[in-house]
Order: C-alpha cells, then sequence, then structure tokens
C-alpha cells in the first residue's frame, strides 16, 4: 500500500554506494531531484543498488526523497555495466518515472547510455545546473573542456541527466523520513555479462575527483622528491594531492593524479596550483574551481588568470611557510 | 578478428571557444581540427588486437568531409580501410551511436574500439550506446586491457582506483589515456594512407532527443588578488582563504 499521492510525476535518483556507504554524490542527486521536483509538482523516489543496503537507504528521506527503493542481492555487490543498467531501467519502468537523475561519476557516466537506449530516453551529461520553471527541464553542461556552456533540452518522453559531482550541494539532512522498499529484478548470467570482479584502491590515498580541496605540483617543482611539499600542504588541508600531465608523463606522479583534459575534471571549493603554468588543458579540468590559489615565479604565468588569490613567488619557499600557517591556524 | 574503430573529428585542444552566429555551437573560423585525443588510443588498440589475433582494423567516422583528415591519420597510423558515414547534419549522441551501431552491424565487427569522451561536447555517451544497442557488453575508461580465448580483463578507472572487469567478445573498449602509447604514422604509413580508399555511405538517421538551445562562454572570472611576492605573504593568503572565500 502506498502512502503517496496518485499521478504525481515522479523522478527517480539513483543514489550511488560503495561498499554500504553512500557517496557524498548520492545526497546532491538525491537534493537536486528534490529541488526539481518543488518546481514541477513532482515527487522524489531514490534507488539504491547493492548487496547489504537497506539499513541505510533511510538516509535518503532527509535529503527529500518520499520513497526509497532497495534492490539486493549478492550479484550486485561490486558493479556490473549490464546488470546495474538493467535494474535501474526496469525501476524506473515500474515507477514510471519521467525524469532519471544520476550522479556524474565512474558508475553513473558508465550506465547512463545504456539506461537511455533501454527507456528510449535522452541524456545530458555532466550538468552543472537544472532549472524546472515553466514546467521544461533545461540543463545546463560544460562543452569543450568548460570553455564554453551549453543549455540543452531533452525531446523524449523519459528524460534522463547526470549531475557533475560537487556542483550541486546537498546540505544537510533534514528530520524527515522515507519509506523504504525493497524490490526484486530478475537476473540471469547473462545480465552480467561485463561485471566487476576486483576493486583495487589507490592506498588510502584521496581522489582528486572527489576532494573538497586539491593542491596540485606541476614541473616547476623539478623532481619526484620535491612532491614532498605538496603532500605536507595537502595533508595540512586534508586535501588530494593532484598534478599536471607534465610531471605524470615525466613519471614523477601517477596518471590518477593528473588534473586537466586528458586527465581528471574537477571542481572543488579550493585548487591550489603550484608551480604550473596554467596550459589550456590544465585549466580545462579545473577552472570550474570555486576558489583557486596559484603559486608561481612567473607573474606572466597563464594560471594567474583563473587564480582569485596568487603569490608570485618560490614554491620552494612559499609553500612550506602556508603550510606552517595552515597548521597554526587548524591548531595541529 | 574484424575490429572496428571509432573516431571524431573534433576541435584541438588549444581551440579559443568563440559562440557562432547561431548562439547555439562554436564558431569555427580559426579552429584547427583532430583525431579526438582518446580515440588514438582507440586506434593503437585496435591495431594492437589486430597483431595479437589477425584480422583486420576498419575504422569509422560520422561527419562530413572534413573528417576524412581524421581517417586519414588513423589509415597512416595503419588501420585497413576508412568509411565516411557521411552527415553534415548536427545530431546528438544517441543519432551518431545510432548510425555507428548499424555499420557494425552490416560490417559485422567482432570488437569495436573507440574513446572514452570527444573533447567536443563531452559527452562520453556514444561508446556504451553502440555496445547496447548492439546488446553488447562495454568497458569505459580502460586503461589496461587482455584479451585471450574471448575473454577480456580490463581494468577501468574509478574515483580512488580501479575496477577489474570481466568480459566476453564481442564488447565495446572505451580508451582512457594510459591504455598504451599510440604510435606515430610512420613515412611509409602515411604513403600508404593516401592510396587507402575511403570509403561514403550515407548515415542513417534518428531523429534528435537531446537539443541545445543556446550556447554561452563560462562567466569570466574577475583577476584575482596578488597576495604577495615571497613567504611572508602566507599569514595573509591563509586568512583571505579562512575570513573571505571561507574554504579552510
Ligand atoms: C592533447 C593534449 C592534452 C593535454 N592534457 C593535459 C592535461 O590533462 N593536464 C595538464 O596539466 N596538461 C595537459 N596537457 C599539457 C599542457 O599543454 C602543458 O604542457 C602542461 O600542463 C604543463 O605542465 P606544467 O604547468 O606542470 O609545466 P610547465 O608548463 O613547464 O610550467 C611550469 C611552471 O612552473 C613555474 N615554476 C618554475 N619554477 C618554479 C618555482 N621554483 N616556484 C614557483 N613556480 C615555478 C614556471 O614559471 C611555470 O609556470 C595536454 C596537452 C595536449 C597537447
Ligand atoms: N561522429 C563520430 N564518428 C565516429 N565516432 C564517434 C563520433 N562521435 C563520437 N565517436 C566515438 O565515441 C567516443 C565517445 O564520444 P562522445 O560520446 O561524443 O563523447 C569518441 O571518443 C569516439 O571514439
Amino acid at each position: 500500500m502506498s502512502v503517496l499521492p496518485k499521478n504525481k510525476m515522479k523522478i527517480l535518483a539513483f543514489a550511488e554506494q560503495r561498499n554500504g556507504q553512500f557517496k557524498k554524490v548520492a545526497f546532491e542527486v538525491v537534493k537536486a531531484a528534490k529541488t526539481i521536483a518543488d518546481q514541477m509538482n513532482a515527487e522524489v523516489v531514490a534507488l539504491v543498488v547493492g548487496n547489504n543496503i537497506a539499513s541505510i537507504a533511510g538516509q535518503l528521506g532527509g535529503y527529500g526523497a518520499s520513497k526509497v527503493i532497495v534492490v539486493e542481492d549478492s550479484k550486485l555487490e561490486l558493479y556490473s555495466t549490464t546488470a546495474y543498467s538493467k535494474v535501474i531501467a526496469e525501476i524506473a519502468a515500474t515507477e514510471s518515472a519521467e525524469v532519471i537523475l544520476l550522479p556524474a561519476s565512474a558508475m553513473g557516466k558508465d550506465v547512463g547510455p545504456r539506461i537511455s537506449v533501454k527507456l528510449n530516453a535522452g541524456l545530458a551529461v555532466d550538468c552543472t545546473a537544472l532549472n524546472a520553471n515553466g514546467g521544461t527541464i533545461t540543463a545546463t553542461r560544460p562543452v569543450y573542456a568548460g570553455k564554453g556552456m551549453v543549455d540543452v533540452t531533452i525531446k523524449t518522453q523519459t528524460k534522463i541527466f547526470s549531475l557533475r559531482p560537487n556542483v550541486f550541494t546537498a546540505g544537510n539532512s533534514s528530520a524527515a523520513t522515507a519509506a523504504v522498499e525493497t524490490k526484486k529484478v530478475e537476473l540471469s548470467d547473462t545480465d552480467f555479462s561485463a561485471v566487476v570482479k576486483e576493486v583495487k584502491q589507490s592506498s588510502g590515498k584521496k581522489d582528486v575527483a572527489e576532494a573538497d580541496i586539491i593542491v596540485s605540483g606541476g614541473r616547476g617543482l623539478k623532481g619526484p622528491e620535491h612532491f614532498k611539499m605538496i603532500e605536507d600542504l595537502a595533508g595540512s588541508l586534508n586535501a588530494a594531492v593532484g598534478a599536471s600531465r607534465a610531471v605524470v608523463d615525466a613519471g614523477w606522479r601517477p596518471h590518477d593524479e593528473q588534473v586537466g583534459q586528458t586527465g581528471k575534471t574537477v571542481s572543488p571549493s579550493l585548487y591550489v596550483a603550484v608551480a604550473i603554468s596554467g596550459a589550456v588543458q590544465h585549466l580545462a579540468g579545473m577552472s570550474s574551481s570555486k576558489y583557486i590559489v596559484a603559486i608561481n615565479k612567473d607573474k606572466d604565468a597563464p594560471i594567474f588568470t583563473v587564480a582569485d588569490y596568487g603569490i608570485v613567488g618560490d614554491a620552494f619557499e612559499v609553500v612550506p611557510a602556508v603550510t606552517a600557517e595552515i597548521k597554526k591556524l587548524l591548531g595541529k | 578478428m574484424k575490429i572496428l574503430v571509432l573516431v571524431n573529428h573534433v576541435p584541438d585542444t588549444e581551440t579559443k571557444v568563440k559562440v557562432g552566429a547561431d548562439g547555439k555551437s562554436i564558431d569555427p573560423a580559426g579552429v584547427n581540427y583532430m583525431l579526438n585525443p582518446y580515440d588514438e588510443f582507440g586506434v593503437e588498440g585496435a591495431l594492437r588486437t589486430k597483431q595479437a589475433f589477425g584480422g583486420e582494423v576498419v575504422v569509422v567516422s560520422l561527419g562530413g568531409d572534413a573528417n576524412k583528415e581524421t581517417l586519414r591519420k588513423s589509415l597512416a597510423m595503419g588501420c585497413d580501410k576508412a568509411i565516411l558515414l557521411k552527415d553534415d547534419t548536427v545530431r546528438d549522441s544517441f543519432a551518431v551511436a545510432k548510425s555507428l551501431a548499424d555499420y557494425a552491424n552490416e560490417y559485422g565487427a567482432e570488437i569495436i574500439f573507440c574513446g572514452k569522451q570527444s573533447i567536443d561536447h563531452d559527452n562520453s555517451q556514444v561508446g556504451g550506446l553502440v555496445a547496447e544497442l548492439l546488446g553488447w557488453p562495454s568497458i569505459s575508461v580502460v586503461v589496461k586491457l587482455e584479451i585471450k580465448d574471448g575473454n577480456i580483463v580490463a581494468e577501468r578507472e574509478i574515483e580512488g582506483g580501479h575496477e577489474i572487469v570481466h568480459a566476453k567478445l564481442p564488447a565495446v573498449i572505451m580508451a582512457q589515456k594510459g591504455l598504451n602509447e599510440p604510435r606515430y604514422p610512420s613515412l611509409k604509413g602515411i604513403m600508404d594512407a593516401k592510396r587507402k580508399p575511403i570509403e561514403e555511405k550515407p548515415a542513417s538517421s534518428a531523429d534528435v532527443r537531446v537539443e541545445v538551445s543556446a550556447m554561452r562562454k563560462p562567466p569570466a572570472k574577475t583577476s584575482g588578488k596578488i597576495v604577495g611576492t615571497d613567504g611572508s605573504a602566507a599569514a595573509e593568503l591563509v586568512r583571505l582563504l579562512h575570513e573571505e572565500a571561507k574554504v579552510i
């Protein structure tokens, strides 16, 4: 028995979890769905997929879900592009959801196109704003690596949007609760034609794609040994370490730290670029950060054109001084 | 093996974006186009698959005549045959993918390589769409790939780590930087490419699902504040981040 009023339009919010814990972006997606739902007199149904996850599902009520659907299966413990897309599409169809919101995370970007084919739905990827005033949803998304922005609308009956992490704010959870409903989706072996067998965690370090603060180093640091200084500054801020392509290509840092056009696109609240010139391909990956600090000895380095605060000086002197000041401030 | 590789022709990474007269797309004046960087990893992956298993590599691009340049480069790298699915209209990802999937069927592809993303509209859609349209498994953001007896073991990048994915052929592989080191076309390759045919076919059609209504430049940053020129500025910088920006 459903306590929800009938015939209200439904927005399905896919709340990504890994290892039984919601990703931060899961709350952002549910909250963004709620904002749209309020503009359209619709309601939010959240979906959690995985194994042993029923206990966390209720949390989503506090971000605006009026109902949470849980699909649990031991075979869904690890991600599978084919099985997860089947589950999401099937739940979207049985709920008659007209709008589906996904995170533009590795999982959401992978699953989005597959669901869109199954549901004959248009898909707009990596959106940074959604607006439903007037009944039509207009999404804004960056193109040309953030050098342009486009507004897009979806023409199909069912519409799918994926949201760039860290852009939509989830805010604090309210006291609201949601009904949790467990549903079964029949899955056969053929539904697992691509399946994750193992996840290799990068030894507990913070990932640039998810970090709220990033400290990145460039070729001006002259050698991998000097990244200790970057790690110390990052450590004082509880930040992730990032890198320019020049240092990744030189083998000083691993590729998963590379920020930019051929690395990761990031939008943290604070991005500190140390001894990075600010080539367009680097800016492409980080210029949508809320605040940017540049430390570079060349006052004409292009990084200063996007920086909110800059120090034109020698990184080897400035960075340790900044680290010391931060430790002082945060009482470390 | 019948190996198909999908390549897109995109503005190079140095492009200064100017909005065109229609207010919806980039002004192409003065823009240099190139083979989408991720697709180079796709081409290299396709060529290595041929080295391992034999067969042929067909490269396909959907677009106008200009895309022949990108097809020519792929031929110079070593692809055997090129197909231009001719279309001068603006298409969304689905309409591109539909036509590419139709061609993959017609050709009888056994594995498809593509890039993880086109660097024009950064959609990251076409590979997954093509796979779903064909009913194949797919693996995105691939940085490592092994194929043995029709079984695939691949590594894909995710937040904070890598996933080891198992799948079976036929499959779509979406390449990320790190998958391989793309070869440079050899002089002989460039000469041979001039003689290799580029076959033109009409692209099959599909309705537009996602429409761009406007394009603009992102809001310009008001020029930042230079806080100082040495370590003595550190305290002021940290104060600004704490009190003004409130990010620490
Ligand atoms: C297709 C393509 C894709 C690309 N993708 C990416 C990408 O994803 N990410 C990326 O970052 N790049 C990318 N690039 C490369 C990009 O063009 C630049 O080459 C690269 O970003 C430069 O790295 P850098 O700033 O560390 O090095 P440099 O350009 O060498 O800059 C070093 C900087 O350090 C400063 N410096 C030197 N010594 C000191 C000191 N003691 N104290 C303070 N400052 C100092 C210098 O003034 C200079 O500004 C790409 C390029 C292409 C063609
Ligand atoms: N017009 C096209 N012709 C051929 N391949 C394409 C085309 N557009 C995209 N692709 C392929 O699909 C990948 C992902 O593109 P996209 O979904 O546009 O980001 C690209 O890296 C190409 O390999």
